[in-house]
């Protein structure tokens, strides 16, 4: 649905996003990851046709990306969240959908549908000074996804919502997909993008490191760790076969060495009588790998002339 | 564009429907024209009235120095330099012997200031004295001859009328002045007041990050240009008001105009329309509202209401892109608004000074120059144009003034549109002028 080649754009003192290239499928949920100043809001506003990328291409549905026509079909709520705030709500809401292109009927009825499917209905004439965070965020999303989109952006979506809200936007955003909307989302937080992305990309400084479906890039990253629970444990271990990381009353995290299969293991414990109650394999969580991958750089980008 | 029209419209209809709209704009006439009757009644209020100490040993002055209520001369010789002050008189003459063929320097010492105008005054009432006193010693005149003489020659009056080829047009030089001067302060009022808002629009924009959700639908500039053509509109609104406002209180005020005195008016209305120039019939009253209405009849108002709008519009979007401009580079700090409008300020606040000249001395190369220079033009030229176009302000100046402007905001507008089209998203930079005239010209 979009396809992403060779993007590349250069500040003066940086090079915010270099040489980048993903696809996202038609009602897939795709996650953009990378730390602070990775360069994610750069490559966001150049799918959202706010800058012109230096070099490279954006494919939407196969055809060229054009800002002015194509922005009726990307809702992008971005991070720093921003409304008219002397504006009233159900006024400003409309206005946000007609910019998007909805005709002035089209745009009221989406309006009150979506504040009835949010329970909004009483917030029509309040201005967003008014709002709690939480509700404007709501308004937020709502105002986003107004026009029916194809291509979803949302950067930090649950930040600063309560469960119970952001349970709310999160089966929305897979209502969205499964009508075969596709979300691109941004986050920090790996724990919902484990929950939520079917494929991922984390970028830093710049350049793209890691690129896959969520069980793709754990496979990757695995690092043969397993999970045994057995007694009585055989008197010692070979040291060839694998390596005790740990050890709790019954059960032993292990990591099994090069050249031997999981297979071996227990052929070895059954040899030596002892009776197996689990055997799991340990996949490295996304925050995992997120930090083994992130770490050592330093932790604020440096600037740099950006020569090419 | 669609999008553009459904800015402008939300920038319009937003403004007018608060309530500062309507305030502001039945409040800001009252408020002028509380200024102005303020500074003329105080004018006259402040005008104090002064006694005059006379020290003239010779007595050449004494039967000749003409006092009146505004400027007393006592010429008791209690009154000396040392105790004019107690005397209850603000400053003391001091008259030498004056010999004829050469200038003899006179004095006058004050413990409290009279004023320019006032030492004007007395200057010429002494000069006028001189005068009086030796044309009574050289001829045999007598005085009560020349009284009569002088209160005998009050019969001429001076007309002005402004030269028009085939016709001549009866001309007011001081209503030219009035409105020339209003016109002029009015466009620089309006030009500060709605350049704010713009700049304040877009700093509301930017702040409140609004901007990146909107210009994900639109691109910069439209959204900037809807922006300055929504608050314009709001200003015509407001212009277009004021002179609704205006043509009800002038009905209202003829209301008040006792109906003998208007039938008056009617009748000489009439007799000069027929080419008679005498208007001795006729009550005092009468004869200066019939003037006040001829010199209004004789302004070319659509001449001047017209070039108004045109000069609002054109130098409203030369220097309100510029506010746009800086409105989308600040930050939330604003104290730096305040460093970058100085420059911006300043030309309007200049082209205000120059635009007093220039009503003034409405032919000047000063005023010439300026009313052509975009940068001043919309303030200059509507100071000239009450004076007449073409005789004051001939139609080459008035296109080429135009042509000017209108060129001049396409720069500017252009020239913001870069700057505010990468302002508008950076935050946490400190913006400076040499960042901007990079974003303009190198990016």
């Amino acid at each position: 649905m979009l396809e992403v080649a060779h993007l590349k754009k250069y500040f003066t003192t940086q090079k915010a996003v270099d040489d980048i290239s993903f696809n996202v499928e038609k009602g897939s949920i795709f996650g953009l990851l990378g730390p602070n100043g990775a360069g994610k809001t750069t490559l966001i506003r150049m799918i959202t046709g706010i800058f012109y990328p230096d070099e490279g291409s954006i494919l939407l549905n196969g055809k060229k990306f054009n800002a002015d026509a194509d922005s009726a079909r990307i809702g992008y709520m971005p991070e720093e969240r921003g409304l008219y705030k002397k504006m009233k709500i159900g006024e400003q809401a409309i206005y946000l959908a007609r910019l998007k292109g909805l005709s002035a009927s089209e745009a009221l009825s989406q309006v009150k549908d979506w504040f009835i499917r949010f329970e909004m209905q009483s917030w029509w004439n309040k201005k967003i000074e008014d709002l709690s965070k939480g509700m404007g965020q709501k308004l937020q999303f709502v105002t986003t996804v107004l026009h029916k989109p194809e291509l979803i952006i949302l950067d930090e979506p649950f930040s600063g919502l309560d469960p119970v809200n952001a349970n709310l936007i999160k089966d929305e955003i897979f209502r969205l997909a499964a009508n075969g909307s596709s979300i691109i989302f941004s986050t920090h937080r790996m724990e919902q993008v484990e929950e939520i992305c079917s494929q991922i990309i984390l970028i830093n400084k710049g350049k793209k490191i890691l690129d896959g479906t969520v069980a793709n890039v754990k496979q990757e990253y695995k690092e043969n760790l397993f999970r045994i629970t057995a007694t009585p444990f055989p008197a010692n271990y070979p040291n060839e076969l694998f390596e005790v990381l740990s050890k709790k009353e019954q059960s032993l995290t292990i990591r099994i060495k090069e050249g031997h299969s999981p297979n071996d293991v227990l052929r070895y414990f059954i040899d030596r009588d002892s009776n197996i109650s689990s055997f799991t394999e340990l996949l490295p969580s996304l925050n995992d790998i997120f930090i083994k991958l992130v770490e050592g750089t330093s932790l604020s980008r440096q600037f740099q002339p950006a020569k090419s | 564009m669609n999008k553009i029209g459904l800015i402008i419209r939300r920038e319009y209809f937003t403004r007018i429907r608060n309530k500062t709209f309507l305030l502001s704009t039945f409040l800001l006439p009252v408020m002028i024209v509380l200024l102005i009757a303020g500074t003329v009644y105080l004018g006259i209020k402040g005008k104090t009235n002064h006694r005059v100490a006379v020290s003239d040993e010779n007595g050449y002055f004494r039967d000749y120095l003409k006092s009146d209520s505004s400027l007393f001369f006592d010429f008791s010789p209690a009154i000396d330099t040392l105790n004019y002050a107690e005397k209850n008189c603000s400053a003391v003459l001091i008259i030498p012997v004056l010999k004829e063929g050469e200038k003899t320097i006179y004095r006058l010492k004050y413990k409290k200031q009279l004023g320019l105008a006032n030492i004007d005054d007395l200057e010429k009432r002494v000069n006028a004295a001189i005068t009086d006193h030796l044309i009574f010693t050289k001829t045999n005149i007598s005085r009560s001859h020349l009284d009569s003489i002088r209160a005998a020659s009050d019969i001429a009056e001076l007309k002005t009328f402004s030269d028009e080829g085939k016709k001549s047009q009866a001309s007011s030089q001081g209503l030219s002045y009035a409105i020339g001067w209003a016109c002029g302060f009015l466009i620089y009022l309006l030009t500060f007041i709605y350049g704010a808002m713009v700049m304040r629009g877009v700093m509301e924009e930017k702040t409140s990050r609004v901007a990146e959700v909107i210009v994900s639908s639109v691109k910069p500039f439209p959204l900037m240009l809807g922006k300055i053509i929504g608050i314009g509109a709001v200003g015509l609104t407001q212009f277009l008001l004021w002179i609704g406002l205006a043509f009800v209180l002038i009905l209202v005020a003829q209301a008040f105009i006792p109906h003998e005195l208007l039938q008056e008016v009617g009748n000489m209305q009439k007799a000069n329309a027929m080419g008679n120039a005498q208007m001795t019939q006729g009550s005092e009253a009468a004869r200066q509202i019939f003037e006040v209405k001829q010199s209004f009849q004789n302004a070319n108002w659509f001449l001047i209401i017209g070039c108004f709008i045109y000069y609002f519009i054109g130098g409203y979007l030369f220097y309100a892109s510029l506010f746009a401009a800086v409105g989308s580079v600040v930050n939330e700090d604003p104290q730096e608004a305040q460093s970058l409008l100085l420059p911006i300020s300043m030309p309007i606040v200049f082209s205000f000074i120059i635009m007093s000249i220039a009503v003034q001395d409405p032919g000047g190369p000063l005023a010439i120059w300026a009313s052509l220079i975009p940068f001043s033009s919309p303030i200059v030229m509507m100071a000239r144009i009450p004076y007449g176009v073409p005789t004051t302000v001939p139609y080459w100046q008035l296109l080429l003034s135009m042509a000017c402007l209108a060129a001049g905001f396409l720069f500017t507008v252009w020239l913001a549109g870069k700057i505010y089209r990468t302002g508008i998203l950076l935050y946490g930079k400190k913006p400076n002028w040499k960042t901007m005239w990079k974003w303009a010209f190198k990016a």
